[in-house]
């Protein structure tokens, strides 16, 4: 029974096999020589034809292609580099500029308030100066006044004296004497005064 | 007849015979699509390349991103000495992409779904690798099947086994990208066919499953490009830094 089943089987896989592999054309067409030698031929020619076209014209355009392109691409990283560098050194020299300018600026106030001063100063010496000189004037003027009063006071009183006597007495009296009275009485007065 | 799942690898002759002596080199459709694709490569990355702008516009975008794609895979896998080699393996990768990629269209024939196309690109990276590999040091190539640090008692063994894997590398790069490709549209094939003979009814499934797999073999398209791409750079490495 399994020996009948497993011959059915044979055979029906063979009739399949039969009817797909078609054997009226002679199983695979690729082991048909009839062919072969113009397919070698062609082969050679069409891929010796791609070959050589690639080989001579269009690998070498798109090697270039890739290489100017990479070269390019270089190139302008570089100069990118460049540029970056040279802005850097553009900020660092404003910034320099802006400090200097700033170190001049505080220079410059310094100077002036320096000057101003300088000047407040010398102003007010020459100014105190001369109030000093007219003060000292002033005060040898009163002194000078002062010691000269003295002397007019006791001639006035002389003088008042030698009226008054002319006066109460209805002679002249000898000037010079009052005078000397006048001035031992001042004179009396003043020690009075300076105890 | 159409629905035969092999019929879309079926090479066919367009336009007269042409016979080069004895031999026919006529154009066929698989002619075509290796035009198609190279024109295609052609036109887009000349387009790409054409206008010189400091931003790149979508081409010329798509274009340098690829030449950065690949000059990185070539020096990430074959270090700076693989330079000279970088149009090639670019071509490479461009060809099988394209050819993968045009395959995906409907009603399209798939280049790279040809064992013998996928063998001649191997076997001429391997003789050429092998060629680099010769001019570059010499018979002291051979030290590549010797491994350093092995036991002299095993060492006869793992030498024939280190050519035996070296003689299978055009084998397995071309079988790895035919199979692939063969094996996706295949099933793509195989998938419409059952939404066609299931009909209204049943056939949502398998369609859901077409449209999935168009994704996966639009991936596997750009996958398999790229391990065609990546396995000659390796190659590559041998051949020019010798590491044994």
């Amino acid at each position: 029974m399994l020996k009948k089943i497993v011959l059915l089987l044979f055979v029906t896989c063979f009739a399949c096999f039969n009817t797909v592999f078609a054997a009226e054309s002679g199983g695979m067409p690729q082991l048909n020589p009839e062919f072969w030698i113009s397919q070698i031929f062609w082969l050679i020619i069409t891929f010796g034809i791609l070959f050589i076209v690639l080989t001579k014209v269009i690998l070498p355009k798109i090697s270039d292609n890739l290489e100017t392109r990479k070269s390019q691409i270089l190139e302008n990283i570089e100069t990118a580099d460049k540029q970056k560098e040279e802005s850097q050194k553009k900020i660092d020299e404003y910034e320099k500029i802006i400090l200097d300018s700033k170190l001049k600026a505080k220079n410059f106030f310094s100077d002036a308030r320096e000057k101003i001063l300088d000047d407040i100063n010398k102003k007010r010496a020459s100014l105190e100066k001369d109030l000093d000189e007219e003060i000292g004037e002033v005060e040898k003027e009163l002194s000078e006044l002062k010691n000269k009063s003295g002397e007019k006071i006791n001639k006035i009183a002389a003088e008042t004296s030698a009226e008054l006597i002319k006066e109460l007495i209805g002679e002249e009296v000898n000037s010079s004497s009052i005078a000397a009275i006048v001035e031992d009485q001042s004179k009396i007065n003043k020690e009075r005064k300076d105890v | 007849m159409a629905s035969n799942p092999m019929y879309q690898f079926n090479v066919y002759r367009i336009g007269p015979e042409i016979k080069l002596g004895s031999v026919d080199i006529s154009f066929t459709n698989a002619s075509l699509f290796m035009v198609i694709s190279s024109l295609a490569i052609l036109i887009i990355f000349n387009l790409g390349a054409k206008k010189k702008t400091l931003i790149p516009d979508k081409l010329q975008l798509l274009s340098e991103l690829s030449y950065s794609f690949v000059a990185k895979m070539i020096s990430d896998t074959a270090g700076s000495k693989a330079k000279p080699y970088f149009s090639f393996i670019f071509s490479l990768f461009m060809f099988v992409l394209f050819c993968n990629m045009f395959g995906m269209i409907p009603y399209a024939f798939t280049v790279t779904s040809h064992i013998i196309v996928t063998f001649v690109l191997a076997a001429f990276i391997f003789v050429g690798v092998t060629i680099i590999g010769f001019m570059k040091h010499g018979l002291g190539y051979l030290k590549l099947f010797v491994p350093s640090g092995v036991p002299m008692v095993l060492l006869p063994l793992i030498v024939v086994i280190e050519i035996i894997s070296y003689l299978s590398r055009p084998i397995s790069l071309s079988v790895r990208l035919f199979a692939n490709m063969m094996a996706g549209h295949t099933m793509m094939k195989v998938f419409g066919g059952f939404v066609i003979s299931l009909g209204i009814v049943g056939g949502w499934l398998p369609l859901s499953f077409s449209v999935a797999l168009t994704g996966l073999e639009i991936l596997v398209a750009f996958l398999q490009a790229y391990v065609f791409a990546i396995l000659t750079c390796i190659y590559l490495n041998d051949a020019l830094n010798l590491h044994h």
